[in-house]
This record gives C-alpha cells, sequence and structure tokens, in this order.
C-alpha cells in the first residue's frame, strides 16, 4: 500500500509488539510488525496449521446509521446489502464513476446499522468519499478508539472459543457481540489468509489484554505484516494498492462473484454501465494467478510478455509460497491469455521467467461455511 | 586464514590468492528467510562493486556486490537446492563464490572480524 502520509503513528499494541520481538516497520502510515522472532516463513506456516493472531487495528472501522442505510450504502457499492440479514458480512468495493476501485472492504448489517472495515491505506480517502456522496441524513462515525485483531488458522477456534464460548457457532461471514477478557467484543468469523478464523474489534485500551489472552494459549503466536502476505497471496485474495486499484473494476479484479444478481438487473451502482457490459463480453484485461518456474521470486511490477516478447500485463503481487514451497504471482493480462493453462513469460530485471496461468486460490480455502449459510 | 568484512555486510575469507565471499550473520538476519541465491559461475572476470550474486529473501531482491576484483573460481552449487544455508550458517556452509584475486591490495581498505563487530553493533 502507498503510504502518502508523513508522519507515521503508532499502534495501540505498538510497546506489546515490541515487547514480542516484532520488527517495525512503515505501513499505510502506522509503525507494523513485519515479523516477530521467528520470521515470515515460520509464521505462515505456523498459521496454516495452528492459530496466527495479527494486529489489523491500522485498518478503518466505520459505522453507518440513517434511514434505509443499506439503500444508501448500495449507491456506492455494488454488492447486495438490502437482502443482507441482521449479523452478515459482505465483502465489496467502493467504486468511482467509471467503476474503478476506490477501495474494498467488508460491511456487515448489525441491527439498525451498518459496520464496514476498510484498507488502512486508504481510510481517509473513503471517508471523505462517503462525507461526499451519502445522503445527509446517514451518519458516518469513524471509531478511531476501537482497535481490530484477526485469529487465524484450523485451531483458531478451539483457542478462541475457549475465552470467547460460543464463537465456534458462528458460520463463515457471521459475526456477534461477545464477551472477551472482560471487555465487549465484535467477532466475526472472517479473515484474509484463506483459513478459518475470526476478526475481533474491541476496544483500543483493552486489546493488548485480549491480545494477552488468546495468546496465553500455546496454539497461538503473533504474526507479522510479512505472512499476512504470503497468506493473501497464497488464498488468491487481491491487496489494495497492489492488485486493485482505480484502473481495476470489480470483474477485471476476477471478484464478479460479490455484485449480486439484483444488483446486475438493477444496474443502480457507480460505473454499473461499463461494469455490465464487462460482465457480458469479458474485460479487457482480467486478474490471474500464476506458476513461476524455477525457485526466483517474480515480484509486483514484473512485466507479463506474450510467445513473441510482446507486453500483454502486469504482475501486482508475487513472492515465494511458504506452503508450496515455490514462487507463485498474480497480475493482469489480456482477456485472451487468461485461460488456466496459458504458457507465458515474466521479465524482471532484464531476466526471464517462464509462468503459466494457475487458478486461484494457490492453495484451497478452508472456511467455515455451515448448509444455508 | 584472515577474515575481513566489508560495509555491505560482506566477509572474505581470505588463504592464498583465494578469498571465499559470503553475507554475513547481520546480513541473514536483515533479509530474513532466504527462499533464492544466484551465484556466478566460474570463470566469470569480476570488477570491484560489480554486482556477483543475488539474494532474495521472502520480502525483498539484494545485490551482493564484488568486494574486491577477481576471477571466479567457484559458485556455491549447494545454495541453489538450499538458499536457507545463508539464514543457517552464513558464514561457513552459506558462502557464495571464490574469487582469485587480482590486486590483494585491496584488502587493505577492508575491515578485520573485530572492527566490523564493533561496527555492527552502532547500526
Amino acid at each position: 500500500m502507498e503510504d502518502e502520509q508523513q508522519t507515521v503513528a503508532k499502534l495501540p499494541l505498538d510497546q506489546w509488539h515490541r515487547d514480542r520481538g516484532g520488527r517495525m516497520v512503515p505501513f499505510a502510515g502506522y509503525e507494523m510488525p513485519v515479523q516477530y522472532a521467528d520470521g515470515i516463513m515460520a509464521e505462515h506456516l505456523w498459521t496454516r496449521e495452528n492459530a496466527g493472531l495479527f494486529d489489523v487495528s491500522h485498518m478503518g472501522q466505520l459505522i453507518f446509521t440513517g434511514p434505509n442505510v443499506d439503500r444508501a450504502l448500495e449507491t456506492l457499492l455494488p454488492g447486495e446489502l438490502m437482502l443482507l440479514k441482521d449479523g452478515r458480512l459482505r465483502y465489496s468495493q467502493l467504486l468511482d464513476d467509471n467503476g474503478g476501485i476506490i477501495d474494498d472492504l467488508m460491511a456487515t448489517r448489525r441491527g439498525d446499522h451498518f459496520y464496514v472495515v476498510v484498507n488502512g491505506a486508504t481510510k481517509a480517502g473513503d471517508i471523505e468519499v462517503f462525507q461526499k456522496r451519502l445522503p445527509r441524513d446517514i451518519v458516518m462515525d469513524h471509531m478511531k478508539e476501537q482497535a481490530l485483531l484477526a485469529l487465524q488458522g484450523p485451531k483458531a477456534v478451539d483457542v478462541l472459543d475457549a475465552i470467547a464460548p460460543g464463537v465456534s457457532e458462528l458460520s463463515f461471514m457471521q459475526g456477534e457481540g461477545f464477551r472477551i477478557a472482560d471487555t465487549p467484543a465484535w467477532i466475526s468469523r472472517s479473515g484474509y489468509t484463506g483459513e478459518d478464523g475470526f476478526e475481533i474489534s474491541v476496544a483500543a485500551n483493552a486489546v493488548a489484554r485480549v491480545a494477552d489472552a488468546i495468546l496465553a494459549d500455546e496454539r497461538a503466536r503473533p504474526i507479522g505484516l510479512g505472512a499476512r502476505d504470503s497468506l493473501r497471496l497464497e488464498a488468491g485474495l487481491p491487496l489494495y494498492g497492489h492488485d486493485l486499484d482505480t484502473n481495476t473494476t470489480p470483474i477485471m479484479a476476477d471478484l464478479g462473484f460479490s455484485i449480486g444478481k439484483r444488483r446486475r438487473v438493477e444496474e443502480a451502482f457507480p460505473g454499473a454501465a461499463r461494469i455490465l457490459s464487462e460482465i457480458a463480453d469479458g474485460p479487457v484485461q482480467k486478474r490471474v494467478g500464476l506458476f513461476v518456474e524455477g525457485r526466483q521470486p517474480v515480484r509486483e511490477g514484473a512485466l507479463i510478455l506474450d510467445g513473441e516478447g510482446n507486453e500483454v500485463g502486469r504482475i501486482t503481487s508475487g513472492g515465494h509460497s511458504p506452503s508450496l514451497g515455490r514462487p507463485i504471482a498474480m497480475g493482469y493480462v489480456a482477456k485472451a491469455l487468461a485461460e488456466a493453462g496459458t504458457a507465458l513469460k515474466l521479465e524482471q530485471r532484464g531476466k526471464l521467467f517462464e509462468a503459466t496461468i494457475t487458478p486461484m486460490p494457490f492453495v484451497p480455502h478452508r472456511y467455515h461455511r455451515k448448509q444455508g449459510a | 586464514m584472515t577474515l575481513y568484512f566489508t560495509r555491505e555486510h560482506e566477509w572474505l575469507r581470505v588463504d592464498g590468492d583465494v578469498a571465499t565471499v559470503g553475507i554475513s550473520d547481520h546480513a541473514q538476519h536483515a533479509l530474513g528467510d532466504i527462499v533464492f541465491a544466484e551465484v556466478p559461475d566460474a570463470g566469470r572476470s569480476l570488477n570491484k562493486g560489480d554486482d556477483a550474486a543475488v539474494v532474495e529473501s521472502v520480502k525483498a531482491a539484494s545485490d551482493v556486490y564484488a568486494p574486491v576484483a577477481g576471477e571466479v573460481v567457484e559458485g556455491n552449487a549447494a545454495l541453489a537446492d538450499d538458499p536457507s544455508l545463508i539464514n543457517r550458517d552464513p558464514e561457513g556452509e552459506g558462502w557464495f563464490f571464490k574469487l582469485k584475486l587480482s590486486d590483494p591490495s585491496e584488502l587493505d581498505g577492508l575491515m578485520d572480524e573485530a572492527a566490523y563487530r564493533e561496527w555492527v553493533k552502532t547500526l
């Protein structure tokens, strides 16, 4: 993510991270732990096998209240919010008038209001867009004193249910209020690693207590930004500012699943004309996954070439996959070359690499879906 | 045998007119988990400061420069299959290449081990 802020802010858990050996780097305007003593590879694999605790308090937590708040939000987001049930989350995007993605986000219906989590690097801009474009009777509250943790991995459910009994009853993309370490928490079964897991919203002044309570279980360990990035890449999940920006639409980004059927019929969201034509005819470029031959990581910015050496796209994220032990990447290519199995070349620092378009996720998702959920 | 270090966190172990070159423990720690290394082939002639090798961690790619001029006599083939050797034994089995020195007087400008270990503490 681009860091446009001059000052680097501190997270509520800043000292907590340092005390646990966190190596702090600037990210999204905050000093954040890129890794702890174990290192990115070990943290990544720990999360896939056990439970990893992530501090994502840099993200923006917003509350929207007012008459027909679902309908109002639908004027900016293409997701199905009117039919979203209470306590359910939906992945969506904040779009500009051209259908370009200003940010991607999670929206939850919570009783009479919506709780929306946006990216840290983009939250200030998002807030401006919401203020400018939502009807005046919709009130937005930026919960600046709220921290956000994510507990991810196959053992996350057992770790968390022991201190917040009942969370195991949640299904994927469902949230509810709980108490954890004597503080109220909004907990949803969601995350960005491809694993089963939870996101836990608590007051900033209680978050150290909550984090300690989670780590009291030896199956849980703190995990930094580095592993968060490799985990989401393996899960095929796009990262805003890298794989998504205002030059990409949800269809180009292969996020068409997040645009509901009714929304397509009604055509009432920003950039609807373009997005519907992309649904009908295919986008000019499409986000794809690639397996890279050899061992060397191919990273953001590398060129994607066709058989004749013509530039047909760019890598937007790439690196070593700790779970697969090989380099993987995602990027955008011309529609005609987006078929799985297509062989392409990548060019990085003057060197060519063989690559093959591969279906994503690279590592299967293991979300906790219940029947009918 | 004499051990020298550079400000780029490379080490050279000099035996006669051949120097074995690698990156320091400090460097591997700063890089983090190393997933790829590319070393020069034997016969390649390097000037001081030339890009000699590439090392990539999970997070980033870095170049390793020739700390002195010379001709490569051997690259560490073991690194291709197991680049994590650099993390496990950076100043031993994780060496990058061996160089036949063109001008041994270039070693004079390098730090000795004690000076390097002291300097690293100040970073």
